[in-house]
């Protein structure tokens, strides 16, 4: 399938908004206006566990300009949403379960009175013994969450029952038996914390109503179909009442996929019969909406002599928050990856998700990964330094070569793994020496310097995607795919992919918003999926075109199809004989007036190939039967740490990345860089703090994330191109891989420079410094 | 917040991007409510409504704002330029073509506020060093791009503003 000299592909085309972004005139969902619209806001629960004996909506009622106000009293307690776990109202119903739970919503003339409103509802509560750690959460004799979790309806044999939201449990091999094999054991706990996505923009909804009822909802999402969906299942709607659009999305990372505000706003939008938009502040939208997995790893690896991997037991508890959302799947999928992109024939994987009295844990770029990859690579540097093997070495020793399967036993057809790594070796300068710590500062005040390397995957796949191209009456096309561009440029993406299959420049090709009325099906802009799982189905849909275009032209031109091919700019032509051709145009109008009818392409598939061969491994509570394609990392960094105050900060970063083929280059690299930056933060600062059960830092004033000043001096992203066989062109997609082993190679990086192994994220000055005072201690 | 109920909500009129604005603003309205709200520009953005991500960063006297945390009563005779009334100006259609150039923007949301946190550096200082730019726009914050091709764009847009008045 690969073109190297195309119209499109292999091009650093700037995004086509590009326009609209610069001059300020894109418009995100606080951006749009409607007639007559309301404005509405979000009461949240005070407690973090309670049951709502009931609601006094006298004073809110009586407060000039509200227009509707909701509680749980509108839900029907039978209507639940959730990706794996249908264990969630619309918002809270009969209980609270957690501080900042949305309990209530006004509608009215202004955000003032709409906020106004809320604070004049009266909740009357009936507290409950609260529940903040996973540990303590699944120990018995702790208060249950939710009274019926095994009644649950799940997609998946999740074993879920009391405040065990899922578990899943892979083998291979026989790890027991394996341990005696290994000359070397490292076996300890790492401890991951809750980070906040921290998309620029917050989320927010905008539902319009119909006189017949039918509801039109725009909101901040990262895919129409999943707010659809949700929305529909957390109010007992049908599908077809509720038709979902997107405006320009402010960034997602994975907390605009599962839903947010939309069905408070849909549910007021009904009650008002008005148009209603919610904007969350940013302190709600920390609070309510969702945040990454902080993870309790206890992990377990064994070695030959020589190197060689033979075991690695891992066992996982994850807290979940007050409900399932996507956790089921970050657990089966922390669990598929966490040997890394490396041989170990006996393995035994296994984890709980935790249901507490917390915020919704639920997608975040990386998805379970970066967790998993600071456990497992700080083992192999502590491997390497037992064993006496240089840390690069062991791990080429062990990492996945073509042919290899991966961990569960699917097949890989695309691996450039060693190149990524022989670039980040090269590239670092890996094997120089580093500057040594200052001579002229004593003891205690000098700056080190250490470097960490982590090597990573990650899939691009999952679940089923379509696409229509449409030939346009002047010959130009309409690509529709319904997946949503949450800013990282998938649309140009896509666009480049539909031209360079039929031959024209980009600028012949315009693509469709999302519009769960006229697109097809798009799961979403998640999973890394849409440059492979979108662009596979673009790539069909234009094969499609392809055809009827050379049936067409073989009418007008009096040949075989067969003798007819694509030529640059819209023509088809007779193949080696140039001027014998047609061009789009002439066949476009042709089918519209005289004969066939307009050219319609349109192709729709589903991720099909098994993740695990039973003959290869054994798994219990599989979340994903069928998960994707894998992509590979490698990453080097460099850092300085200030022996004073315990600072770490990133000098250089080296990250390289096979993704089978680069459609877009700068932004593929782009990605790349600011999964980086967003690792970094991750790696060194950031954290949600709670204290109790209230979460601690709500606002940008109290977490921080990485800004200009701590850019490191040197970033740079190589894109190796190892062609995969089933891909758009080759391509594999890129939008989480360079964040999965940041924090790992930031550790390794710390441990390398200080002597001293951390093992609970983020590495901030605080412990790096009480890490290195008592290795000082010590004799 | 709209200003409907705010407590002394006034008429006052504001100079914004070159023309005269007669909006409605109490004691305790930011600019930027009434910039989004009132006068539906909105370039800026809500970011935070704190001051820290600079997503509503705006020119106030020619000086780089936050107008979440500025009062519209406080901006009564002193011109206010945003990035709609900014992209005539041959500085900002140089970021602009730079920032498109080099990928220095992905979601969009800090873009505007990053133009113009841009724009009062270039004005201040027509040749920045890297470490200058990193200081002028380390105020704004970018969950996307990891700030890069930021710091690039900026110093190609310099570049070509330096070529561009050499030329004429």
């Amino acid at each position: 399938m690969s073109a190297p000299a195309g119209t499109a592909v292999g091009l650093s085309v700037p995004q086509l908004e590009g326009d609209d972004k610069l001059c300020g005139s894109a418009q995100y969902i606080a951006d749009l206006h409607r007639p007559g619209m309301l404005h509405g806001a979000i009461l949240q629960s005070p407690h973090a566990h309670a049951r709502i004996r009931g609601y006094d909506l006298s004073a809110a009622r009586a407060l000039p300009g509200v227009r509707a106000i909701v509680t749980g009293d509108d839900l029907d307690e039978r209507h639940r949403m959730g990706a794996f776990i249908k264990d969630e109202p619309a918002f809270a119903k009969g209980k609270v379960r957690y501080v900042g739970e949305i309990v209530a919503a006004v509608a009215a003339d202004s955000e003032a009175i709409a906020r106004e409103a809320t604070r004049l509802i009266h909740v009357d509560y009936d507290e409950l013994p609260a529940v903040v750690d996973p540990a303590v959460a699944l120990a018995p004799g702790a208060a249950i969450i939710h009274e019926n979790s095994a009644g649950y309806v799940k997609v998946f044999d999740a074993g879920t029952d009391g405040n065990l939201c899922s578990r899943t449990v892979f083998t291979s091999g026989d790890v027991d038996a394996a341990w005696s094999e290994c000359d070397a054991v490292v076996e300890s706990t790492f401890q991951t914390q809750a980070q906040a996505h921290l998309s620029l923009e917050p989320v927010g909804a905008l539902a319009e109503i119909e006189a017949g009822g039918r509801i039109t909802l725009w909101s901040a999402n990262q895919s129409v179909f999943r707010v659809q969906a949700s929305v529909c299942e957390s109010l007992g709607l049908p599908m077809t009442r509720l038709r979902c659009l997107t405006p320009r999305v402010g960034a997602g990372f994975g907390n605009k996929m599962e839903a947010h505000v939309q069905p408070v706003v849909v549910l007021l939008a009904m009650k008002a019969r008005r148009t209603v938009r919610l904007v969350l502040s940013r302190e709600e939208d920390f609070e309510t909406v969702r945040a990454r997995h902080p993870f309790t790893i206890r992990i377990k690896t064994g070695a030959t002599r020589d190197g060689t991997l033979v075991a690695r037991e891992i066992e996982l508890l994850l807290d979940g928050g007050a409900y399932g959302d996507d956790s089921p799947g970050v657990l089966g999928y922390a669990l598929l990856m966490q040997c890394g992109p490396y041989r170990i024939p006996h393995v035994r994987a296994h984890g709980r998700v935790a249901y507490t009295n917390k915020l919704r844990f639920g997608a975040f770029r990386g998805f379970g990964v970066p967790q998993v990859t600071f456990a497992s690579e700080s083992q192999l540097d502590e491997l390497a330094a037992q064993l006496g093997i240089d840390r690069i070495a062991l791990r080429r020793r062990n990492m996945l070569v073509p042919g290899d399967p991966w961990f569960g036993g699917q097949a890989i057809r695309s691996n450039g793994l060693a190149e990524c790594l022989a670039i980040v070796e090269r590239e670092s300068g890996w094997n120089t020496p580093l500057p040594g710590p200052s001579p002229d500062a004593p003891a205690g005040q000098r700056l080190r310097r250490g470097r960490g390397i982590a090597l990573s995957a990650h899939i691009s796949g999952l679940l089923a995607s379509g696409a229509i191209v449409r030939l346009l009456e002047d010959g130009s096309v309409l690509l529709n795919t319904g997946a949503v561009d949450i800013g990282q440029g998938s649309n140009t993406v896509l666009t480049q992919i539909c031209a360079e299959a039929l031959q024209l420049p980009v600028e012949r090709v315009a693509i469709a918003s999302p519009d769960t009325d006229g697109s097809p099906y798009n799961w979403g802009t998640t999973a890394s999926r849409v440059t492979y799982v979108a662009g596979r189905s673009v790539v069909g849909a234009a094969a499609e075109i392809e055809r009827q275009l050379k049936r067409h032209a073989s009418e007008m031109l009096e040949c075989s199809a067969d003798d007819l091919e694509l030529l640059p700019g819209g023509k088809v032509a007779i193949k080696g004989v140039a001027q014998k051709a047609v061009s789009f145009a002439d066949i476009s109008g042709r089918a519209h007036w005289a004969t066939g009818g307009p050219l319609i392409g349109t192709h729709s598939w589903v991720f099909d190939e098994k993740t695990f061969d039973p003959k290869r491994a054994a798994a219990l509570g599989l979340p994903f039967a069928q998960i994707g394609v894998f992509s590979f990392n490698a990453l080097a960094v460099e850092v300085e740490l200030d022996e004073a105050t315990g600072q770490v900060r990133v000098v250089g970063a080296w990250s390289a990345c096979d993704i089978g083929r680069a459609i877009n280059p700068a932004m593929a690299s782009g990605q790349i860089e600011g999964a980086f930056v967003q690792g970094m933060g991750y790696a060194l600062v950031e954290e949600m703090v709670w204290d109790g059960a209230r979460l601690a830092n709500p606002s940008l004033m109290d977490y921080k994330i990485p800004t200009m000043a701590e850019l490191p001096e040197t970033l740079e992203a190589y894109l190796v191109e190892s062609e995969e066989p089933s891909g758009p062109f080759g391509a594999k997609s890129v939008g989480e891989l360079g964040i999965n082993g940041v924090a790992a190679a930031i550790a390794n990086a710390v441990a390398d420079a200080a002597g001293v192994r951390l093992r609970r994220l983020p590495l901030t000055g605080e412990r790096v410094l009480l890490g290195l005072l008592d290795a000082a201690e010590k004799p | 917040m709209t200003t409907t109920t705010a407590p002394g909500s006034t008429r006052i009129e504001l100079d914004i991007n070159g023309v005269a604005a007669d909006v409605r603003a109490g004691l305790s309205t930011t600019l930027l409510t009434v910039l989004r709200d009132e006068l539906h520009l909105t370039a800026a953005k809500r970011g935070c409504n704190q001051g820290v991500c600079g997503a509503c960063t705006v020119e106030i006297d020619g000086v780089p704002m936050r107008s979440c945390l500025s009062l519209a009563h406080g901006c009564v005779e002193r011109p206010v330029r945003t990035l709609e009334g900014l992209v005539e100006t041959p500085r900002i259609q140089a970021l602009q073509r730079a920032f498109a150039a080099s990928g220095a923007f992905q979601c969009g949301f800090c873009t505007p506020g990053m133009l113009v946190a841009a724009h009062a550096l270039l004005a201040a200082d027509p040749a920045p060093d890297e470490a200058a730019i990193r200081r002028a726009l380390s105020g704004n914050l970018c969950r996307c791009t990891g700030y890069a091709r930021i710091v690039a764009a900026v110093q190609d847009a310099a570049t070509a503003l330096a070529a561009g008045g050499a030329a004429s």
